[in-house]
């Protein structure tokens, strides 16, 4: 994320440089704020039971299941919670909720 | 050529907005700014001013309400009291650290507990902390002076931050008093439009407004944002002189009434201060010396300047019309005091909690202050320090 001047906003940044107020002049910069860290419980992918429906990548509150060229793919845990939604949206029991052990 | 009229200080201050004509007034009624709204709902409905007014459900949707239009880009005022600025509490924070120029124009008056509508300085003192430029008004004519004032110190963009115009509750609010006015157009060229850098609705930069902030980043917009209040006190200063050249008058950090030889003074905040110096005239006729420091801008305060003004007097009462409950004085006494440690020869300072809950105050009451004063300086000790005016024992 930058400032107005183009210069990035890192822990590093002086108080004289930081945008007033925190004013923010990026959009979807959220995914820069890692907030995976407070999940208790994870989602695990089971790959070969998965038949692609979708069904679970709207249901997501974050941006944790990715998906490309039509095709989801494992999680993304940089902002996953550990809601446990996508485990109850799968119909083919594709995703495991189990608890998450760091 | 200054137009003369008879106002209270609440149609002083619903006129100055009318000539201003802001883009957006959301306010919610409460005794005694209620009037200021009411009148300023009157122009509205005759057409008097393009401005959107919103009728909210309580003082924290008034001032979130202050928050939004004022982040669109619209230049946003209210009006309150009492309760009603201690319900805006939270939102008053978010104004200022999300600098935010809205412009309040805050009557004051005690704050309940027991319930009481007059006037005491325990709202505005309550919020001196909140990041809100702060402006005193002893009349009427400071009242709408300060408030016109007030919209270019904020928006100032060296500054950026909410400024707070007091006034005392009933006393200045509801007493009809002569004043000099300034033309329609002549406040709207002085007060412009408001131009901010970033505004929620530019498309052409799009930004977002009050985000989450990390230990990382918070202490820094904190440092960033004292260095605006900071910057407040030269804006303050060169909007008076360009207030000055319109009207004659005179306003800086506060105003020194007989203070060239004074022995004894005073520093008080609001209408008592016109009390004081009738109080000062007739003692100076017997003789004594007597001056008096009536504090006009309480944030930021006026340290430095405030020590130079005072270092010469030998004793000070610092007169507090609220209580701060620290058992040692109220907080105007304290940041005086503060301010006065660095004088070569620090006066005797003592501090009179005064007024509070509209409490009269007559010349008579603050004659026997400067007496203390002079029994202080005769005999060389200060004795009690945080004392009571005018209260029954």
């Amino acid at each position: 994320m930058r400032n107005k001047q183009g210069k990035l906003i890192t822990s590093e940044i002086s108080w004289k440089d930081i945008t007033p107020g925190g004013m923010v002049f990026e959009s979807g910069s959220a995914r820069y704020f890692k907030t995976g860290d407070w999940r208790t419980m994870k989602p695990v992918f089971k790959a070969d039971q998965c038949k692609q429906c979708l069904l679970c990548v709207p249901t997501c509150p974050d941006s944790s299941i990715p998906v490309t060229a039509g095709k989801r793919e494992d999680f993304n845990f940089e902002h996953c919670k550990g809601c446990g939604i996508c485990a109850k949206a799968c119909p083919f029991d594709a995703i495991d909720f189990i608890k998450d052990q760091k | 050529m200054a137009i003369r009229e008879s106002l209270s200080g609440n149609e002083a201050i619903a006129l100055a907005m009318k000539q201003i004509n802001p883009d957006v007034l959301p306010a919610f009624p409460i005794t005694p700014s209620t009037e200021i709204p009411q009148y300023f709902s009157q122009y509205v409905a005759d057409g008097l001013v393009d401005t959107e007014f919103v009728t909210v459900e309580s003082e924290h949707s008034a001032m979130s309400a202050c928050i939004g239009s004022q982040a669109a880009g619209a230049r946003t005022f209210t009006a309150t009291s009492s309760c009603g600025l201690a319900l805006m509490f939270e939102m008053l924070y978010v104004a200022a650290s999300s600098r935010l120029p809205i412009t309040i124009a805050c009557v004051n008056r005690a704050l309940t507990g027991p319930i009481n509508i007059n006037a005491d300085h325990s709202d505005t003192m309550g919020a001196r902390d909140s990041g809100w430029i702060q402006l005193y008004s002893e009349n009427n004519q400071e009242a709408y002076d300060n408030f016109i004032q007030a919209v270019r110190i904020g928006e100032h963009k060296d500054v950026m931050l909410p400024v707070m115009v007091c006034q005392d509750g009933f006393i200045t609010s509801h007493a009809v008093e002569n004043l000099e006015l300034l033309e329609d157009e002549v406040v709207k060229k002085f007060t412009g439009e408001y131009e901010p850098e970033d505004f929620l609705l530019n498309v052409q930069r799009p930004i977002a407004v009050g985000p989450y902030d990390t230990a990382n980043f918070y202490m820094e917009h904190k440092r960033q944002q004292a260095e605006a209040m900071s910057n407040a006190k030269k804006v303050i200063l060169e909007v008076a002189e360009a207030y000055k050249k319109l009207t004659g008058r005179n306003y800086g950090f506060f105003e020194e009434y007989r203070m060239e030889d004074a022995e004894a003074a005073l520093v008080i905040i609001n209408s008592t201060a016109g009390t004081a110096k009738e109080a000062i005239d007739k003692m100076r006729m017997e003789g004594k010396k007597v001056g008096l420091i009536k504090i006009r801008v309480f944030r930021p305060f006026p340290f430095d300047e405030i020590k130079s003004a005072l270092q010469n007097v030998t004793a000070i009462a610092v007169m507090d019309r609220c209580e701060g409950f620290s058992a040692a004085g109220g907080p105007l006494f304290v940041e005086v005091r503060s301010a006065m440690y660095d004088s070569l020869k620090r006066p005797s300072m003592v501090n009179y909690i005064y007024g509070l809950g509209g409490r009269d105050v007559r010349v008579e009451d603050i004659e026997t202050v400067y007496n203390d004063l002079f029994k202080i300086i005769e005999s060389e000790a200060v004795g009690q320090i945080y004392r009571y005016l005018s209260v029954r024992e």
